[in-house]
């Protein structure tokens, strides 16, 4: 069976640097950083107290008063990132398309806020007085659920949860979903909104996040030899994913065409990436096969690039295994040198800016990149974006679990 | 504040209605828009507000805002 060619033709997002696609992407190439001190609750008492925080975010100027009183933050985001999407493919759901136009948005986490705030009910109220919307506002299912009530589609729904992954992988899977026809269009991203009092705690108390409270913009500096953990970051990013054939019908513009995905698991450790790399290296060579590319083919990586110790170098010995000879020649950059590690959004706004690179040809640089680690030894694209010619793109993922994820995209062209 | 200007209250915030559309004929789920969800939340705050215990096998008899106001008097004046 010939698989169907899948494009890009909506994108929204709500992030750290912008609540638009447009600003989103000048912040990237500008390397504007969107971290700063949390003054959302009092943090005094943890050792990290900077985040990438969505700013300037209104729900009520996506969603229904009403409707945004029940859903949690993160739901809230997805929403508004969806309708933003939507809106800028111009796909419209009607009677006669809604089943074959599906949903697959989800969360690393869910509804935390939600669940902490109902939580403190419980403890000081009992039992009884816990909201009937707890548990419709903080299953992480949820994000794709509103949508499909806020939209009409009534195609394939639901969502791929694996953590920092999370993004990538439900992409990758409303992606299949169309090339097998099960579907002409696909609504899909991530979203998270876990920069509460217990979120901060728990990754704290894992000891992965940055501790550079005095210097936020410069916190997050992934393959830098001096970076000290990764920086939270919320919001989300939402894509339409069309048939080629439907989209250049209705005569929709196409962004990029998404070519290949991939998917494997470490097995080896329940937070630390195995440090040879070696799933994520096949997570890689998977994407570049399915893609039916070589690694030369590859112009940029939008890598995982969390700014921890482990994750950088293991992710370049990752690129080396698979690109050989081609690493050095590979631009790579992390974008959550700026946007902070949006975690299961992550995924979703890192294949936007793959895509934005393909269609502009400008690579989003990492920021802060000062002292090279002998660890860490490939072009990063240091602190300046550059203009160079993008054909095809490959943006990856790895999540807590082991879960690594592939996406690789290249400008779109009709006669292959 | 009278029971009625209590209810109102309390059905603007949890089903997002102007005031003004709130009378006493007004059916909570045909005119206002109520799910069963939206009617746990508005028992649990009139529960709250009036310092009561409204038991379940209630909830079915109470489809207008008069339903509500006059069930509250009773067991008001029951305290």
């Amino acid at each position: 069976m010939k698989k169907r060619r899948v494009v890009v033709t909506g994108m929204g997002v709500i992030s750290p640097v912008g609540n638009d696609v447009a600003t989103f992407w000048e912040n990237l190439i500008a390397g504007k950083s969107g971290i700063r001190p949390i003054e959302r609750f009092d943090v005094s008492q943890y050792p990290t107290r900077i985040a990438a925080q969505v700013l300037d975010f209104n729900p009520t100027d996506y969603i229904g008063r009403k409707d945004s009183r029940r859903m949690d933050r993160f739901v809230q985001f997805a929403c508004a990132a969806a309708r933003i999407a939507l809106e800028d493919s111009g796909l419209k759901v009607n009677p006669e398309n809604a089943f074959q136009i599906g949903v697959w948005v989800g969360s690393g986490i869910g509804g935390l806020e939600t669940m902490e705030n109902q939580h403190e009910v419980l403890l000081t109220r009992g039992g009884s007085a816990v909201s009937p919307f707890l548990v419709p506002m903080m299953i992480s299912n949820m994000a794709s659920g509103q949508i499909s009530i806020m939209t009409g589609a009534k195609g394939p729904n639901g969502c791929t949860v694996t953590a920092c992954a999370t993004g990538t992988n439900c992409i990758g899977e409303a992606f299949r979903f169309i090339q097998r026809g099960d579907a002409i269009a696909m609504i899909a991203g991530g979203s998270e909104a876990s920069i509460t009092p217990l979120g901060m705690s728990g990754f704290c108390a894992m000891k992965a996040m940055s501790t550079r409270n005095d210097d936020p913009t410069g916190a997050s500096r992934p393959f830098d030899l001096e970076r000290d953990g990764f920086v939270m970051g919320e919001g989300a990013g939402v894509i339409v994913l069309e048939e080629l054939e439907h989209a250049l019908e209705r005569g929709a513009r196409v962004y990029a065409e998404i070519i290949g995905y991939s998917t494997t698991a470490d097995a080896y450790h329940v937070v630390q990436p195995d440090p040879g790399g070696e799933g994520a290296a096949r997570a890689f060579a998977m994407v570049l096969d399915d893609a039916g590319i070589l690694p030369q083919d590859v112009d940029y990586i939008n890598a995982h690039g969390t700014s921890t110790e482990i994750n950088d170098a293991m992710e370049t010995q990752a690129i080396k295994k698979v690109w050989g000879e081609h690493a050095h020649r590979v631009a790579i950059s992390s974008t959550k040198s700026v946007t902070g590690h949006m975690l299961g959004a992550a995924g979703a706004v890192e294949f936007m800016a793959a895509v934005l690179a393909c269609q502009y040809d400008i690579i989003p640089p990492t920021i802060n990149y000062k002292t090279p680690d002998p660890a860490c030894d490939l072009d990063y694209v240091p602190n300046r974006a550059r203009r160079r010619r993008v054909n095809i793109a490959v943006s990856d993922s790895l999540g807590f679990g082991g879960h690594n994820a592939a996406l690789a995209v290249r400008k779109y062209e009709h006669n292959r | 504040m009278s029971v009625f200007e209590g209810v109102k209250e309390i059905i603007v915030e949890i089903l997002d209605v102007a005031p003004e559309d709130i009378t006493l004929e007004s059916k909570l789920v045909e005119d206002l828009e109520a799910d069963s969800l939206d009617i746990v939340e508005m028992v649990m705050q009139l529960e709250d507000k009036f310092g009561l215990q409204i038991p379940e096998s209630a909830f079915e008899d109470l489809k207008t805002v008069k339903d509500v106001v006059e069930y509250l008097e009773k067991r008001l004046q029951e305290k």
